[in-house]
C-alpha cells in the first residue's frame, strides 16, 4: 500500500512490536505527529518535558522491561538534547531507538532554523546511526536499526530523517521484525579450557556484570555457586543479576562496593567475570586488581577481551550458551575453607556496618531509609536511583529478588537520570515504581514531575536531601581539605510545596518511622508523591576505594578516617 | 613494543563512513600516521588502508574496535614483513641551473620521474615504500622544496590470499549459528 514517509515509521514502529513511545513534538516532525495522531489505538504516546527526559523513560523502559525503548524528538535543540540520553544508553548498553526530523534535504547543510548535523553529533555515543535522504530506504533502516539496537552487545541507535522524507510517498509492506544477529558460539576447545580453571580453582568467585542480566542466567549462576562453593559478587550494572537473598551473594564490588565482596573478589583465586567490562569504578588501581586471582572472562563484545585487563581464558561468545555448556561439565566440588572465609567476611561487613551507624549524627540514616524503602515494596517493583550517595546506598543496601529491578545510570553516571527512566518503567511495567534521588540531581530534571502528574503515574520519589552535592563534598573532606567548593546547594527548596505546585502530594520525612508513613500513604494515591527525606550533610558512603588505590587501601568505617 | 602495521578495511562505500572509522581512532586514543581511502574493484566497497604504530594490545584493541564498526565489512592485519606497500610523492622543487645536475642524478638514482619542467620550477613524481621517500625527500630538501605531498601507505598482504575472500565480518557470525530460536529464555527486546 501507498503511504507517506511519517506513517511509514510509525507502521514500522507498530511492526517492531512497539506498544509505547516517549517523545516531544517539533516542526521537523509534524508528519510523524500525524500519522501518531492517526495510530493512537495502537501506539501509546508519552509526552515528556523536556527531551531528555524522554530519552531517559525510553532507556528506563528497556531497562525495566527489557522491551526496546523509543525516542522521537525534532531537529536541532529537541536533537540535541537527546545526547545525554544517548550516551547514558550507550555506556550502559541499552538498546534504544532514537527518531530525530531534520530540516528537508535541500535545506541541509545550509544552517538552516533548527538544523544540526545530529548523526555527526551522536557517531562517538552510538552503537550506530543513519541518515535517511530516500524514502525508499526508510522501513528497512528502521529495521535494521532495531536490529543492531538489539542483537550482540546492545546499544542505542539513531535515525535522522528529513522533513521530505516524511511527506514523500512509497510502497509499504508490513514484515516481521528481523531475528537479532547470532552471537558467536563458544568453541568446545574453549568451553573445555574454562571447565578447567573452574576445575582447578579453590577460592572461586563468580563477578556478574550487566551483560548478566541481560543474558538470564540468573538460576545456572545460583547453581554453579553451589555446585563449586563460589561467592557471588556484581558490578553495579549486574545487580539484580541474582537476588539479593542468596545466601553466597556479596552485593557489589568496587569503589564503593560491599567490604566482604571487594575483600572475596582479592581473595579469590579465579574470578568468572560473566558480561562484565572491568571499569576503573569496579577495579580501582588496575595494576593491583585481582592479583591473586586468574580471569575467565566471558562477554560478547569482541573488544571487551584483555581491554582493561588481560584475562587468562578470554571467550567472546553467547554468554548464556557457554554458561549452559560449562555448567553440562563442572562436576561438584567443595571448598569449605573458602566457604567459611566467605561468612567471616560478611560476619566482619556486618560488625563494622553496625559499628559505624553509631556515628550517624541524624535521625535518619541513610542506610535506615533504604531499609524503609525495602519494607514498602514488593519483588517486582522497579527501584530507580539517580546518580550520587544515594545511588551507592540503594545500590549497597536495596534487596532485589527479580531482574530488572535496579535501575542506574552506571557507566555515564547522568545525574538527572532518574525520574525520566521512572516514568519509562513505570509505563513499560505498570507496576508502582520508587525514584531514589538526591537534592542534586533532583533538581537537574525535576520538571518531569509534570508528566508523571499529567499521565497519574504512581511513582514514589524519595529525595534524600542534604541540602549538598554529598559525593563531591565526600571527596572534598577526604582530598582537598575541606574546601567545598560550590557543593552547598543552599537552595531553601520546599520540596513538598514543590510536589503541591506540580499537583502530585508532598511528604516530609525526618525518621525511620515517618518515612515508613510516607511510604505507606504514597502507596494508597494513584499519582506521584515526592517525599522529602531530610538527612544530614555529613554521612559518607563506604567502604570506599579512594581514587586510584586498590583493595589494600579500603576505607569501611568513618572511624578509619579519623576524622575533626 | 611499539611497531608499525597496517590495516586494510573494507567498509561500505557510503557517505560518513570514513568520519565513523577515523573518528573511533580519536576517541579511543590511537594515532593514525598514514589513512588512504579509494574504491575497489566492487562498487558496493571502498577500502581504507591505516598505518599506524603500536603494541601488541593497541594491535587487538583497534582491530576489535574496528570489528564493532557497522559499515566495516572485511578487515586484515598487514604486518610490514608480510605485505607490500607503497607510497607516492609529489614534490616541486625551485629549478635553479647551478643544482639541476645534481637534481637529475638523484631522480635518476630513486627511480623518480620529472613530471612538470618550468623555467622557475619543476615538479617530481617518486614512488616507494616510505622509507625511500623519506630518503629522496632529505637528498631534495637542501636544494630547496617548494612544496610536497605524499599519498599515505597503500598496502597489500603478499602472496595468493586477499582480503575479498575473507569471510564478511557480520556474515562470519550468522554462519556458525542459527538465528536465535523461538524457545529461547533470554530477553525478547
Amino acid at each position: 500500500m501507498i503511504k507517506t514517509g511519517a506513517q511509514i515509521i510509525v507502521e514500522t514502529l507498530i511492526e517492531q512490536g512497539v506498544t509505547d513511545v516517549f517523545s516531544y513534538p517539533g516542526g521537523q516532525v509534524l508528519h510523524i505527529y500525524d500519522a501518531l495522531y492517526e495510530y493512537q489505538d495502537k501506539i501509546n504516546h508519552v509526552l515528556t518535558a523536556h527531551e531528555q527526559g524522554a530519552s531517559h523513560a525510553a532507556d528506563g523502559y528497556f531497562r525495566a522491561t527489557g522491551k526496546t525503548g523509543v525516542v522521537i524528538s525534532t531537529s536541532g535543540p529537541g536533537a540535541t538534547n537527546l545526547v545525554t540520553g544517548i550516551a547514558t544508553a550507550m555506556l550502559d548498553s541499552v538498546p534504544l531507538i532514537a527518531i530525530t526530523g531534520n530540516v528537508p534535504c535541500s535545506l541541509i547543510g545550509k544552517d538552516s532554523f533548527q538544523e544540526i548535523d545530529i548523526v555527526g553529533v551522536t557517531m562517538p555515543i552510538t552503537k550506530h546511526n543513519f541518515f535517511v535522504n530516500h524514502i525508499e530506504d526508510l522501513a528497512d533502516t528502521i529495521r535494521e536499526a532495531f536490529r543492531i539496537a538489539r542483537s550482540g552487545r546492545p546499544g542505542p541507535v539513531l535515525i535522522d530523517i528529513p522533513k521530505d522524507v516524511q511527506t514523500a510517498k512509497y510502497e509499504f509492506e508490513n514484515c516481521a521484525p528481523k531475528p537479532r544477529i547470532a552471537m558467536r558460539k563458544a568453541r568446545d576447545e574453549e568451553i573445555d579450557r574454562a571447565v578447567a580453571l573452574i576445575k582447578e580453582s579453590k577460592r572461586p568467585y563468580i563477578y556478574l556484570g550487566g551483560g548478566a542480566v541481560g543474558a538470564n542466567i540468573s538460576t545456572e549462576v545460583q547453581d554453579l555457586a553451589e555446585k563449586i562453593d563460589a561467592a557471588i559478587g556484581c558490578t553495579l550494572m549486574g545487580i539484580t543479576a541474582v537476588p539479593t537473598s542468596n545466601p553466597r551473594f556479596l552485593g557489589m564490588q568496587g569503589m564503593h562496593g560491599h567490604y566482604a565482596s571487594t575483600i572475596a573478589q582479592d581473595e579469590a583465586d579465579l574470578i568468572i567475570a560473566l558480561g562484565v567490562r572491568f571499569s576503573d569504578r569496579a577495579t580501582g588501581n588496575k595494576a593491583r586488581y585481582a592479583k591473586n586471582s586468574k580471569i575467565l572472562h566471558i562477554d560478547p563484545d569482541f573488544a571487551e577481551i584483555n581491554k582493561n585487563i588481560p584475562a587468562d581464558e578470554g571467550i567472546i561468545c553467547d554468554l548464556h550458551d557457554a554458561f549452559l555448556r560449562i555448567m553440562e561439565k563442572i562436576t561438584p566440588a567443595s571448598n569449605p575453607e573458602w566457604v567459611s572465609r566467605v561468612k567471616e567476611l560478611k560476619a566482619e561487613e556486618l560488625a563494622k556496618l553496625e559499628s559505624d551507624e553509631k556515628l550517624f549524627k541524624s535521625q535518619l540514616s541513610p542506610r535506615a531509609a533504604i531499609c524503609m524503602i525495602n519494607q514498602n515494596k514488593n519483588a517486582d517493583t522497579p527501584v530507580v536511583t539517580d546518580v550520587g550517595q544515594h545511588q551507592m546506598w540503594a545500590a549497597q543496601f536495596c534487596e532485589f529478588e527479580k531482574k530488572r529491578t535496579f535501575l542506574s545510570s552506571g557507566g555515564l553516571g547522568t545525574m538527572g537520570f532518574g525520574l525520566g527512566a521512572a516514568i519509562g518503567a513505570q509505563v513499560g511495567t505498570g507496576k508502582r515504581t520508587i525514584l531514589v534521588t538526591g537534592d542534586g540531581s533532583f533538581g537537574m530534571n525535576l520538571n518531569e514531575v509534570a508528566t508523571a502528574v499529567k499521565y497519574n503515574l504512581p511513582i514514589t520519589i524519595v529525595v534524600m536531601n542534604n541540602g549538598v552535592l554529598g559525593m563531591v563534598r565526600q571527596w572534598q573532606t577526604l582530598f582537598f581539605n575541606k574546601h567545598y567548593s560550590n557543593t552547598t546547594l543552599e537552595r531553601k527548596t520546599d520540596f513538598v510545596k514543590l510536589a503541591e505546585a506540580f499537583g502530585a502530594a508532598g511528604a516530609r520525612a525526618t525518621t525511620p518511622e515517618e518515612l515508613d508513613a510516607a511510604l505507606k500513604a504514597a502507596q494508597g494515591r494513584s499519582g506521584p508523591t515526592i517525599i522529602d527525606c531530610v538527612i544530614d550533610k555529613d554521612e559518607f558512603v563506604l567502604p570506599m576505594l579512594p581514587p586510584g588505590g586498590s583493595v589494600d587501601d579500603i576505607i569501611v568505617t568513618k572511624e578509619e578516617l579519623n576524622l575533626e | 613494543m611499539s611497531k608499525k602495521f597496517s590495516l586494510a578495511v573494507y567498509v561500505d562505500n557510503h557517505f560518513g563512513v570514513l568520519s565513523r572509522v577515523t573518528g573511533m581512532f580519536t576517541r579511543r586514543g590511537f594515532n593514525i600516521d598514514s589513512l588512504t581511502v579509494g574504491e575497489t574493484e566492487s562498487p558496493k566497497y571502498s577500502r581504507i588502508t591505516i598505518t599506524l604504530s603500536g603494541d601488541g594490545y593497541a594491535k587487538e584493541q583497534m582491530l576489535n574496535q574496528l570489528r564493532k564498526l557497522y559499515p566495516v565489512k572485511k578487515l586484515e592485519l598487514l604486518e610490514t614483513e608480510e605485505s607490500v606497500r607503497r607510497e607516492l610523492c609529489l614534490i616541486k622543487m625551485k629549478h635553479d641551473p647551478k643544482t639541476r645536475a645534481d637534481v637529475m642524478s638523484a631522480v635518476e638514482v630513486f627511480r623518480a620521474k620529472v613530471i612538470d619542467y618550468g623555467v622557475e620550477a619543476l615538479s617530481i613524481e617518486v614512488t616507494g615504500e616510505p622509507s625511500k621517500i623519506d630518503a629522496f625527500v632529505s637528498v631534495m630538501k637542501p636544494y630547496g622544496i617548494l612544496e610536497m605531498c605524499r599519498t599515505g601507505v597503500v598496502a597489500m598482504s603478499r602472496g595468493s590470499k586477499c582480503i575479498k575472500d575473507k569471510t564478511d565480518i557480520s556474515s562470519e557470525i550468522e554462519e556458525e549459528v542459527p538465528v536465535i530460536s523461538e524457545n529461547d529464555q533470554r530477553d525478547i527486546f
